[in-house]
């Protein structure tokens, strides 16, 4: 037996710090209050304790830390986009990314592995091209490869998939990555605790008080808290939020699975993805595929997860990696994604004073989020939008101007 | 499996239907305003609860109209458009 896990036996007392503090009554009145204690809203946390000196901080949490869908993705990390202004953002956020555990002191195991989007016909190969020239004018390392050079990389893959969808090309981004998903959410809690920020996780936000077009308050299943400013950032739950404040957006829910298998030894040491078979695939540092497919085709706020998504999911890595057909799948679960028409995000100020939006994250959100950390600090800091945001306001709906980034998506929504 | 009972073939397998989207009024091109236009196109009402939505049965190319509780994804009742009223239960 260790001799850390015998300290641990024999003391009365536990002995190791906890990474937060034990919640206590909520105050009177916050600063700030951020709703959901995922990886956005605890970035965010973080970042205004960290660089704007504001501490006065709740985070209203209705379960618990990372327990939605910062828990729940498939934990990739990529910048290789298809509009500038995805790049740029995108980009920003795998740089935070890639510094995150030296700057929250707390190992994330961020893995850079590469990142292939596999191209099974002309067109979709076209648009890997499309999206290299953005990116590498954007400075973002990312260029179409090959078959041979795919098998190089990856030598158990089947470019014939089969003979029915060969791979005629890929676009490869060596920065394309795999981090702990769960640590970046406890690493930012802890951060951001360790500055005064309160987390209360068990928390319902059931109403927000706003008067004269301006937020004044939160209601809580814990009691009422005043406040002028309210930051949402709640993912699948955001139109219950808006909802509150009387506000309409595009955003429609749809579940998104995922699964992973047991452990194997450790034999793909890049990403895979594949917009046409509908699959993402990464093995973990324990030796698990983690795997994610497409939306759930229909609107559902829920987090079941079903027979159909495993089938087909399992059906198109076998026309990829064949030999897998004796691999178990060991757990499935879903999250809900918060879509947008578009598929970018919404962020920044809202017509009513005080409200910022953090939302419409759909398949797209975990890999952003130190940069939505940042970008969503400054805006509530100085109640104007960051300027990597701009292109992702509210408004930009009502005024036709549209981030098209569809074409970006790992797979074919 | 999944069943949805299309109006006009009876219960059959989910994986024969394609969701259609949110019933919605469009407000007169021509006489609203830019605002109320943008609305209709993107705007939805994304909160849990009975929504009416479009489905299609790809086999037999029919559309209709479900009420269905997207929180429970339970299917109160299908009807084809303008059938309101003769409409039978679902599922």
């Amino acid at each position: 037996m260790p001799y850390r896990l015998l300290r641990f036996a024999l003391n009365k007392h536990y002995p190791e710090p906890r990474m937060f503090t034990e919640p206590r009554p909520l105050k009177e009145s916050y600063d700030v209050v951020i709703i959901g204690a995922g990886g956005h809203g605890l970035g965010a946390a973080y970042y205004l304790a960290r660089d704007y000196g504001i501490t006065n901080i709740a985070v209203l949490e209705k379960g618990y830390i990372g327990g939605g869908n910062t828990g729940r993705n498939t934990a990739i990390v990529r910048s290789n986009y298809l509009t500038p202004e995805g790049v740029r953002f995108y980009a920003e956020s795998v740089r935070l990314f890639s510094e995150l555990s030296e700057d929250l002191d707390f190992n994330l195991f961020y893995s850079e592995r590469g990142h292939f989007t596999l191209a099974h016909s002309d067109s979709s190969l076209r648009t890997m091209r499309w999206r290299a020239e953005v990116n590498k004018h954007l400075g973002v390392n990312s260029y179409v490869i090959g078959p041979e050079e795919i098998k190089r990389i990856c030598p158990y893959m089947d470019l014939e998939c089969g003979g029915l969808m060969p791979v005629v090309g890929a676009l490869y981004h060596p920065p394309g990555a795999i981090v702990r998903h769960d640590a970046v959410a406890w690493g930012y809690a802890r951060e951001a605790n360790r500055r005064g920020v309160e987390i209360h996780q068990k928390t319902l936000v059931t109403g927000i008080d706003v008067k004269d077009g301006a937020v004044a308050g939160v209601e809580t299943d814990r009691g009422y808290i005043r406040t002028n400013k309210v930051l949402s950032a709640v993912a699948g739950y955001t139109p219950r939020i808006t909802n509150m404040v009387g506000l309409r957006t595009p955003i429609i829910v749809q579940p998104l699975q995922a699964c992973v298998t047991e452990p194997l030894k450790p034999w793909l040491d890049s990403i895979v993805v594949s917009g046409s078979l509908h699959i993402y695939v990464s093995q973990s540092s324990r030796g698990e595929l983690v795997m994610g497919a497409s939306l759930d085709p229909y609107i559902l706020h829920s987090e079941r997860s079903s027979l159909d998504f495993v089938e087909g999911l399992a059906a198109h890595l076998l026309d990829l990696f064949p030999f897998l057909s004796g691999v178990k799948v060991n757990r499935q679960w879903a999250g809900m994604s918060d879509m947008t028409p578009d598929f970018s995000p919404i962020m920044g100020k809202t017509p009513i004073q005080g409200f910022y939006l953090d939302a419409g994250w759909g398949t797209w959100g975990f890999k952003a989020t130190p940069v939505c950390g940042t970008t969503m600090a400054y805006t509530v800091a100085n109640d104007a939008p960051h300027e990597l945001i701009k292109p992702f306001r509210l408004s930009r709906f009502a005024e036709y101007d549209l981030v098209g980034e569809k074409g970006a998506a790992s797979v074919g929504h | 499996m999944k069943l949805l009972r299309c109006p006009i073939n009876g219960l059959r397998p989910l994986q024969e239907f394609v969701f259609g989207g949110e019933v919605r009024t469009m407000p007169d091109p021509a006489a609203c305003s830019d605002a109320e236009w943008a609305d209709y196109v993107f705007n939805r009402d994304g909160a849990p609860g009975v929504q009416k939505e479009w489905w299609y049965h790809l086999p037999s190319g029919t559309w209709f109209i479900a009420e269905r509780d997207n929180l429970k994804d339970e299917v109160i009742r299908t009807y084809l458009y303008g059938e309101d009223n003769r409409a039978e239960a679902g599922r």
